[in-house]
């Protein structure tokens, strides 16, 4: 099952208002339940303003404006994925601004043809800003953490 | 039509590729690597995102990395352009996987004009004409390849299955290189393609390399845009194309252009591709087909008024050709330079910032290129900056009008390769026309 199909399913439950859907395709079947939580929303993917002069390149993901005045130690993103903050909708988020964090520890997931991977912290310290929010499309060396 | 298209590519092609999708309101995505954030289509895309370090296998080349964008993008199909995962049946078979449209023809096309034999087998059997050759691979049999060389008759040639584009091949002269011959083409094939597998052809002395711009819909059409002449070329990488090649008649045109057509139809065919042939003594001679679009097509452009990107992008959403064989008409002739950013007579690339640009114009002049002043030409790729096309009544107005861009386009902070293009232009071999394969390197051997 491709994810465009699923992402039409999600599409399809939102616009329904039913709760829960689960749907069968031979050995695959996937289910789709609303939490409590806000809507599913669609990657937010910002585009560049049609002006056709050459600017600076604006890219898929909300995240430049923090580039000119960051201090601290920057993760940076290894892949092309979507972001999620939490390990599940309903899961807590792994990590919040002001929390202390170990070498190692998972920040988030940026998840890429239906694998999910976990981004770690290279560096032990406090989480200054989180730069990227849930459900965002995220682009190779995109900023995504600032440790302290 | 399209909704959104991720171009997979970079530098002139990437920006040709971008410019037609506007035209069809096909919205952009530009997937670049770190080296590449102020490419020109970078900065007129749609939508832009990075994917992964300079290096080509870390980026363009990176097949679910590609995808992944075209994921979260929301875009409905990706256009390969040339190089790179053009003609990579896992990448197109991968896309198709993935949900999105691939565009150019299917990963079963890719693969069977991708191994050299199986090639050789299709055109066989559709009709079009080949060199005289083993017929298939070789094995180890020493007599038995004797004896096929002594068929086909000194001098052969050997030539890598999984190769093409020049390389992996070995000229034999005399029965007594010949065994030593394929042990090393075969020992060469394995280490750089991983398929050791070599086949034996007739090898032309003084060929012209002449190819046939093919264009099928998927769907049953299958048109030709005449002939490009590639000749002039340097270690097997082509340095000056025209259209129409001096010497073939509009019945020779028709007559390999629709035995062409036939082997599309045959092969279920689908997009922009190209048939190339070694031309010698009025016969042509296939040697491979290349399942993609080429650097060169502007030639076949000019000539015919089609815009062959759209009409890709146009198969690509399952729309039927926008030409019949009848709507084809040759009219005039055009050149194309190739603008490399390297030293003119050592060949040495030349990366480095362009501190002054500017290109040539008027009537019958095009420049695709994506260079502007101050933009920084990476040394991570090959050395081609752009394409200096014109197009004239007839050669000798084409031929006028090169010579007046190349004197005006100007390139400076890198070397490039605008004077051995003035050089070729002046030289009284290419002028007469016709000239063949090996012309230009022994013009070059000559300088030295």
């Amino acid at each position: 099952m491709d994810i465009r199909k699923i992402k039409k399913l999600i599409e399809l439950v939102e616009e329904s208002g039913i709760n829960e859907l689960e749907i069968s395709e031979g050995e695959e079947s996937v289910r789709i339940s609303r939490g409590v939580q806000t809507t599913v929303a669609a990657p937010v993917v910002q585009a560049a303003p049609p002006a056709p002069a050459p600017v600076a390149p604006v890219s898929s993901a909300p995240a430049k404006e923090a580039a000119p005045e960051i201090t601290g130690h920057i993760v940076r993103s290894p892949m092309v994925g979507t972001f999620y903050a939490s390990a599940s909708p309903e899961a807590p988020a792994f990590t919040e601004v002001g929390q202390h964090v170990n070498a190692g520890d998972t920040l988030c997931i940026i998840e890429a043809m239906k694998m999910m991977n976990q981004i770690e912290a290279d560096k032990s310290g406090v989480i200054k800003e989180i730069l990227a929010h849930n459900e965002d499309a995220i682009e190779f060396d995109q900023p995504l953490f600032i440790i302290e | 039509m399209l909704d959104k298209v991720v171009i997979a590519n970079r530098g002139e092609i990437a920006l040709r590729i971008l410019r037609a999708c506007k035209e069809l309101g096909i919205k952009t995505v530009a997937v670049y690597s770190t080296a590449d954030k102020n490419l020109k289509h970078v900065l007129l895309a749609d939508e832009t995102i990075c994917i992964g370090k300079a290096p080509a296998p870390d980026s363009y080349l990176n097949i679910p990395t590609i995808i992944t964008a075209a994921e979260i993008t929301n875009a409905v199909a990706i256009h390969p352009g040339y190089g790179f995962l053009a003609e990579n049946a896992d990448f197109a078979e991968q896309v198709e996987k993935s949900g999105f449209a691939f565009i150019g023809p299917k990963a079963e096309s890719i693969r069977l004009m991708g191994d050299k034999v199986s090639a050789i087998n299709a055109m066989k059997a559709a009709g079009v004409p080949c060199v005289p050759g083993s017929d298939g691979p070789l094995n180890d049999d020493e007599a038995v390849n004797k004896a096929h060389a002594k068929r086909i008759g000194y001098p052969v040639i050997i030539k890598a299955a999984g190769g093409g584009g020049g390389r992996g091949m070995r000229v034999v002269r005399t029965e007594e290189e010949l065994i030593e011959s394929i042990q090393l083409t075969k020992r060469e094939a394995g280490t750089i393609f991983k398929n050791d597998m070599v086949y034996m052809e007739k090898f032309l002395e003084n060929p012209r390399h002449i190819e046939i711009q093919i264009i099928a819909d998927g769907q049953g059409a299958a048109i030709h845009l005449g002939e490009r002449d590639c000749s002039m070329q340097r270690r097997h990488q082509k340095v000056v194309e025209e259209a129409p090649a001096p010497g073939i008649t509009p019945e020779m045109r028709a007559k390999i252009g629709e035995r062409c057509c036939n082997a599309c139809i045959e092969i279920n065919y689908r997009g922009a591709g190209t048939f190339e042939f070694l031309y010698e003594k009025g016969e042509f001679y296939f040697i491979e087909m290349n399942t993609r679009i080429q650097v060169e097509h502007p030639v076949s452009e000019m000539i015919t008024g089609v815009d062959l990107i759209k009409e890709q992008l146009r198969i690509a959403a399952g729309q039927p050709l926008s030409y019949t064989q009848e709507d084809i008409k040759i009219s005039g002739h055009s050149i194309e330079c190739r603008i490399n950013a390297e030293d003119p007579r050592t060949f040495i690339p030349s990366p480095g910032k362009i501190t002054r640009f500017h290109p040539p114009g008027g009537l019958g002049v095009r420049w695709d290129s994506h260079i502007y002043a101050d933009y920084s030409v990476p040394p991570n790729y090959d050395s081609m900056i752009g394409k200096l096309i014109t197009w004239g009544d007839n050669r000798d107005v084409a031929i006028a009008r090169m010579r007046n861009a190349l004197s005006e386009l100007v390139i400076d902070g890198i070397k490039t390769n605008i004077t051995l293009h003035q050089d070729i232009l002046n030289d009284h071999g290419f002028v007469n026309g016709g000239a063949n394969i090996h012309y230009l390197e022994k013009k070059l051997a000559d300088f030295e």
